[in-house]
């Protein structure tokens, strides 16, 4: 942890510049995930049109003051399923995580508080998960249980609980090692109470970290299975849904292709940049690295 | 690091030992997994005969079917029959259409084999100059804004990257086909024409992710003693960096080059259905579609194995390039 006491007055001062100069990119990966979190809380309560409302005469319309973003095959509004498609992007991205983090981070824990079998164990297990791809697993958990929102969101889910396992364990080590853990086993405190007084809020920092570079790839992951079919089914408006559709209008209507994949791009390079920029403030020697 | 006196059959040992144990743990995960893709695809009732002939059939063809499969039998000897017929390269015949899986896998091979090998050249070429140059650079404004490109570049997922080229390439310019495959055997020429924009979308995104870890290395070897020291010799920077640098920036990006070497195979799935190509990624997908769930599983399995024993093979070249590192971790 950074905590630079004799910078402290300044940082007082000017607290925003200061983190616009030290990390640029938290900045800006903060401020796209922001508008993405406020678009999709608006479109939970408010959309411009319903996103399955088919309006018969106004197919592939291009932008206009009517439909900001046009209308699809079907005259449905692009802007309001796309806020739509925002929403169950985050919901099932979220949730992705959320299963890993809640089995990835007690496993790192007890992988990394019990050396012998047991830690020894989950770490293989984990290398296991991890060494067969993420897409790989999803679609063969589509093929059994077929395509959905839930199955599309456990398969991530379930192939992202290695990173979250690796990262807990390898930032829980050094503190079950550190002599302040060591006097409070002294001093007779139970293991339990060691991880959550003095192991879990020292990796919290880096889980949050793994969490904002985690919903990268579950974004990514989410709309790429949508994209094949594999995700949520239609009607639902998913941005990798209209994709999908959008790529039999290419030659009438490409600008259909581009809102949905410049919406998935720009949630990724969010979520990656904000991780990359909260990892360069926790610590800085990591600079620079990948 | 080993002693300098070590002797190099000393050396050699521990790198098979080494090499060894890395094997064995190889064929545990592919065990492992194949287990689970096995119970994962078997363990849901509703039996494969009844999806073969469909809901009109009787209960006895049903049957009947079911016999002739092999699945009334219990599932650990079902999982022998499959592995046992993999281990000895017969894929079993379709679900569906009841053909042998082997040849329609080896011909959707000649499609996927060389997209990954075009999309991993095309990575290359953008990844190495480009990293290269913005370390070196890193100091001016062209470093800083090759090393945003490359951000950019990783946050672009390979099918949007393949659907904005299509518009622009294919249905603006119409330089080269939006989809679709022309067989080798009809015109190498065709086929590789039908590849060009899929390499190209695979490519960048791993040549975007694999230049950020080439930047890394170099930046690292730059600022190295051993590079002052060869600067102090007298050798002009350009050879010092040729001659003593680029070996010792390969060891981490070779790691990722095997990364990304998963990565692409796994991207060719996405990217053949972006492109219509008739390759492994689509087969698998149709089969998904079809509830072919033996050729899913055999696919599954082929494509587990190769990310393995690539992973496998990068670990240990891995070792090779750079002998500084502990065999016996």
């Amino acid at each position: 942890m950074s905590v630079e006491l004799g910078l402290r007055p300044a940082a007082a001062r000017r607290p925003v510049r200061r983190l616009v100069t030290r990390s640029p990119s938290a900045v800006f990966g903060g401020l796209v995930v922001g508008g993405i979190l406020l678009v999709a809380i608006v479109a939970t309560f408010w959309t411009p049109y319903g996103p399955l409302t088919i309006s018969t005469g106004k197919e592939l319309l291009p932008p206009s003051a009517a439909h900001l973003m046009g209308t699809d095959e079907y005259g449905r509004d692009v802007l309001s399923r796309l806020m739509s498609g925002t929403d169950l992007t985050l919901l099932s991205s979220v949730g992705a995580v959320l299963i890993a983090g809640l089995v990835g981070v007690p496993a790192g824990l007890l992988a990394a508080s019990r050396r012998g079998a047991v830690g020894e164990t989950i770490m293989r297990l984990a290398d296991l998960v991890y060494s067969f791809p993420a897409l790989l697993a999803a679609i063969t958990l589509v093929a059994a249980f077929g395509a959905s929102t839930v199955t599309a969101t456990v398969a991530i889910g379930v192939a992202s609980i290695p990173s979250f396992a690796r990262v807990t364990r390898s930032a829980a080590l050094p503190v079950l090692a550190s002599e302040y853990v060591q006097a409070a086993r002294a001093y007779g405190r139970s293991p339990l109470a060691i991880l959550r007084r003095h192991v879990l809020p020292n990796v919290a920092p880096f889980i949050i970290v793994q969490v904002s570079l985690l919903l990268s790839v579950t974004v990514l992951a989410v709309a790429a299975l949508s994209y094949l079919g594999l995700g949520t089914p239609p009607p639902t408006a998913t941005w990798g849904g209209m994709l999908e559709n959008a790529q039999s209008y290419l030659y009438q209507d490409p600008l259909l292709a581009v809102w949905p994949g410049l919406a998935i791009a720009l949630s990724v390079l969010g979520f990656n940049a904000l991780g990359d920029g909260l990892r360069d403030l926790l610590d800085p020697t990591l600079r620079g690295r990948s | 690091m080993l002693p300098a006196e070590d002797a190099p059959d000393r050396r050699d040992l521990a790198f098979l030992r080494f090499a060894a144990r890395r094997l064995v743990a190889t064929i545990l995960t592919l065990f492992g997994a194949s287990v689970l893709v096995f119970a994962v695809l078997n363990i849901l009732p509703g039996s494969p005969a009844q999806v073969i002939l469909g809901t009109q059939a009787t209960p006895a063809s049903v049957r009947e079917l079911t016999i002739k499969l092999g699945l009334n039998q219990p599932l650990p000897l079902q999982y022998l029959h499959w592995i046992g017929g993999l281990l000895s390269l017969h894929l079993g015949n379709s679900y569906i259409s009841g053909q042998p899986i082997a040849p329609e896998l080896g011909a959707a091979l000649a499609v996927t084999g060389p997209l990954v090998a075009l999309g991993l050249l095309f990575g290359l070429a953008i990844a190495v100059p480009t990293g290269i140059l913005s370390a070196l650079r890193h100091r001016r404004a062209s470093g800083t804004w090759l090393a945003a490109a490359t951000q950019v570049g990783i946050a672009i997922p390979n099918f949007v990257l393949g659907i904005l080229l299509i518009i622009v390439v294919a249905v603006d310019w119409r330089l080269l086909p939006a989809s679709g495959f022309i067989p080798w055997s009809q015109s190498v020429g065709g086929a590789l024409r039908s590849l060009v924009l899929p390499a190209i979308s695979l490519g960048l995104v791993e040549g975007a992710i694999l230049s950020r870890y080439v930047r890394t290395a170099i930046l690292g070897v730059v600022q190295a003693d051993y590079l002052r020291t060869a600067r102090a010799k007298g050798l002009p920077a350009r050879r010092a960096l040729v001659r003593h640098g680029v070996r010792n920036a390969s060891v981490p990006v070779l790691t990722v080059l095997g990364l990304e070497l998963s990565g692409l195979i796994i991207g060719a799935v996405v990217i053949e259905a972006v492109f219509t190509l008739p390759g492994v990624g689509s087969l698998l997908l149709s089969s998904v579609a079809n509830r072919d769930l033996i050729t899913v599983q055999d696919i599954v399995m082929l494509v587990a194995t190769v990310v393995v024993v690539t992973n496998l093979l990068v670990d240990l070249l891995y070792r090779v390039v750079d002998p500084r590192l502990e065999v016996g971790g």
